[in-house]
């Protein structure tokens, strides 16, 4: 795929600041997480993407609210970039009542669907066939809106990711799958046990256009994205777009991490997403220092009156279990 | 030294462990395959060590691709191998279910038994720690009513080990399932040599005159409070049967038991409707319904997925209240 098709203009300052702010709420709302669920306030499993913001926010950056995304079990980010509620994400991981899934979903299932976040998901790859399925209705209903899903490097091993490639190419879906390629599925290293280097080098094998980019510079991913983009919206079919991150936190809260060593977790430590783009704006202009102070303490702001929030909501009634299990 | 047929403590994982460890070593064309199981040494740790004993050729990390992990462990039992396979998750045996149901299942029956296929598929089971919808799952009852498997779900460390071993040496598919709030329970377990529980077999785990708990996996143990409960405050002597398997199941022992207390609940974690308990209460009807002296009490979950949040995840379980609460409601 051509990177430089200039098909929408490059992103102005203004908008690679909200690129950094985006990335920002995401790293301290999942360190808030991490604090939280070790302080055991928070029941069930938690996978963080810290280390993997700039995907998150730099994919979401070129969608409209009423474009779609898919998500996976690691769906914090997707969900903050694409615009949910802070708050009611929080009060979901507790499990309460306001939680945007109403206490029902917990962290592997958030969803909202007011803005067009349709869910993560416990079961590796299941978000890519939802995802084309929601480019199909789009097509259906003849809107131009396109849906994008975000998958792992291990997910590409699984047989959803093939057939959901193909039935996009074939009935040429405005559908973007992006690839968070963070090296490693849990404890496997993605060289160990996936035979090509470039989960990208596949879309070719289903005629989808493809594209490997830094995942960790969010202007990247958003370059990348936005011309998948503009190729959906414009009825020219899928793409994939392949993301070379790196989580910088264990498989879920609590992984021992004993699969990887040091050095490799020091060389992407240096090359965090956050730093590199903040080290960009102030290189250009200084002067931005005070506005990225600002926004600084605008996060710290939202994230406390969050936890606040979901602190002091109410757990679901016991009696209410059975509530939204069956549409009758 | 350990000595022959001795017991120790052990938790259920390492019961598992153990097994795999016994049967690798006794028979050389027994393996293993899974996701996250050989390095990590599985989630719940049940595979610590093996592949340092066994190596990475019989001790093998797949990729996330559940339905290849199930065909190529088809493939390799009907060719002279005896594979285990680790689920990961019970829930994700649905990634594999043509795998399961329509090639695991049905080539005995299609190829007129020209092969035998000593598959085992280990899946972890059940709720624990607000796990969610898609990891809490006790989803048995799909595999009971698929004729060709056999299904077991032990609920102590030693039955963990002895029907590990037993699924490893039958000649035809298993489906194991091992729940995932178990793992940590601690029991006696014998040591080597000691022959293998026999799938289709249950386990008397306490005697009583009044009524029969039928149960099986964690619910179990639930059961054993809830007789305890009854005996201690309200002098009903209630027998627990652990089923142990589920199919074969073994419906003698109930009978024999049902012939003598006259008063029958099943309990399971699994969802009410369409779960074991209904296959079990209409073999009741069928063959001692006259020995009947109150309709046939069952528990189980609600029908709705597991919900994530405590209160929610708590209210769909099976409690030891419910069933002393179902026995007192029965007269
Ligand atoms: C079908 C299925 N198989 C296995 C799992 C267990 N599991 C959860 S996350 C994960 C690793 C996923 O790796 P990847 O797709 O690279 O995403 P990452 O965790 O790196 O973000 C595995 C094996 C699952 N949830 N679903
Ligand atoms: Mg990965």
């Amino acid at each position: 795929m051509a990177t430089g098709g200039d098909l929408l203009p490059p992103l102005a300052p203004v908008a690679r600041i909200t690129l950094w702010h985006t990335m920002l709420r995401i790293r301290r709302f999942e360190e808030t997480v991490e604090r939280l669920f070790l302080a055991g306030e928070l029941p069930g499993f938690v996978h963080l993407c810290i280390g993997q913001e700039a995907t998150a926010a730099g994919a979401c950056a070129a969608l409209r609210i009423d474009d779609y995304i898919t998500s996976t079990h690691r769906g914090h980010g997707h969900t903050l970039a694409k615009g949910a509620d802070p708050a009611r994400m929080m009060a979901e991981l507790f499990g309460k009542a306001t939680g945007v899934c109403r206490g029902r979903g917990g962290s592997m299932h958030i969803a909202d669907f007011s803005v067009g976040m349709l869910g993560a998901n416990g079961i590796v790859a299941g978000g890519l066939g939802l995802a084309a399925g929601a480019a199909m209705s789009i097509k259906l209903r003849g809107t131009a809106q396109v849906a994008l899903a975000f998958f792992g490097d291990g997910a590409a091993n699984r047989g959803p990711f093939h057939e959901s490639l193909n039935w996009a190419a074939v009935y040429r879906l405005p559908v973007i799958f992006l690839c968070e390629h963070n090296q490693y599925a849990s404890t496997t290293s993605a060289r160990s046990l996936t035979a090509v280097e470039d989960i990208a080098d596949r879309a070719v094998a289903y005629a989808i256009p493809s594209v490997v980019v830094d995942g960790n510079d969010a202007e990247a991913v958003y370059e990348a994205t936005r011309v998948a983009v503009e190729r959906a919206r414009s009825g020219e079919g899928p793409s994939l777009v392949e993301c070379k991150t790196y989580r910088l936190r264990g498989h879920y809260v609590g992984d021992p991490t004993t699969y990887r060593d040091r050095e490799e977790l020091e060389r992407w430590r240096a090359r965090d997403p956050l730093l590199l783009l903040e080290y960009r704006l102030l290189q250009e202009d200084p002067t931005r220092a005070e506005e990225l102070q600002r926004l600084r303490a605008a996060v710290e702001a939202e994230l406390e009156a969050a936890v606040a929030f979901a602190r002091t909501s109410p757990l679901p009634e016991a009696a209410s279990a059975l509530e939204y299990a069956f549409i009758g | 030294m350990d000595t022959i047929g001795a017991e120790r403590e052990l938790t259920y994982a390492e019961a598992t462990r153990e097994a795999m460890q016994e049967e690798m070593r006794r028979d050389p064309t027994v393996w293993l395959l899974g996701e996250d199981i050989a390095l990590q040494g599985g989630i719940f740790g049940q595979f610590q060590h093996l592949p340092q004993e066994f190596g990475f050729e019989r001790v093998v990390d797949t990729p996330i691709s559940e339905a290849a992990i199930v065909a190529a462990a088809v493939g390799a039992a009907l060719t002279g191998t005896r594979p285990v396979v680790d689920i990961h998750f019970a829930d994700f045996l649905t990634c594999a279910m043509d795998e399961v149901i329509n090639q695991a299942a049905k080539i005995s029956l299609m190829f007129g038994g020209q092969a035998r296929l000593p598959l085992v598929i280990r899946a972890p089971s059940g709720m624990v720690r607000s796990a969610a919808a898609q990891h809490s799952q006790s989803p048995e009852a799909w595999f009971v009513h698929t004729p060709g498997l056999k299904v077991v779900a032990p609920s102590t460390p030693a039955d963990a080990k002895g029907l590990l071993q037993a699924a490893i040496r039958d000649d035809g598919p298993v489906i194991y399932f091992e729940h995932k709030a178990l793992y940590t329970l601690r029991g006696p377990v014998p040591t080597a040599d000691v022959e293998p529980i026999p799938i289709g077999r249950a386990a008397v785990r306490r005697k009583g005159r009044d009524v029969t708990i039928i149960s099986y996996s964690r619910t179990v143990h639930d059961a054993m409070a809830a007789a305890e409960a009854l005996q201690s405050a309200h002098a009903i002597g209630a027998e627990v049967i652990d089923l142990r398997s589920l199919w074969p199941w073994d419906s003698e022992t109930v009978l024999r038991s049902v012939r003598k207390t006259h008063r029958v609940l099943i309990a399971h974690e699994a969802p009410r409707v369409g779960g074991f308990g209904g296959e079990v209460a209409a073999t009741l009807v069928e063959e001692a319904f006259d020995y009947l002296d109150a309709p046939i009490v069952r528990l189980g979950a609600p029908h709705t997925p597991i919900p994530f949040s405590p209160p929610l995840e708590q209210q769909v379980r099976v409690t030891a209240a419910q069933i002393v609460a179902a026995v007192r409601a029965m007269g």
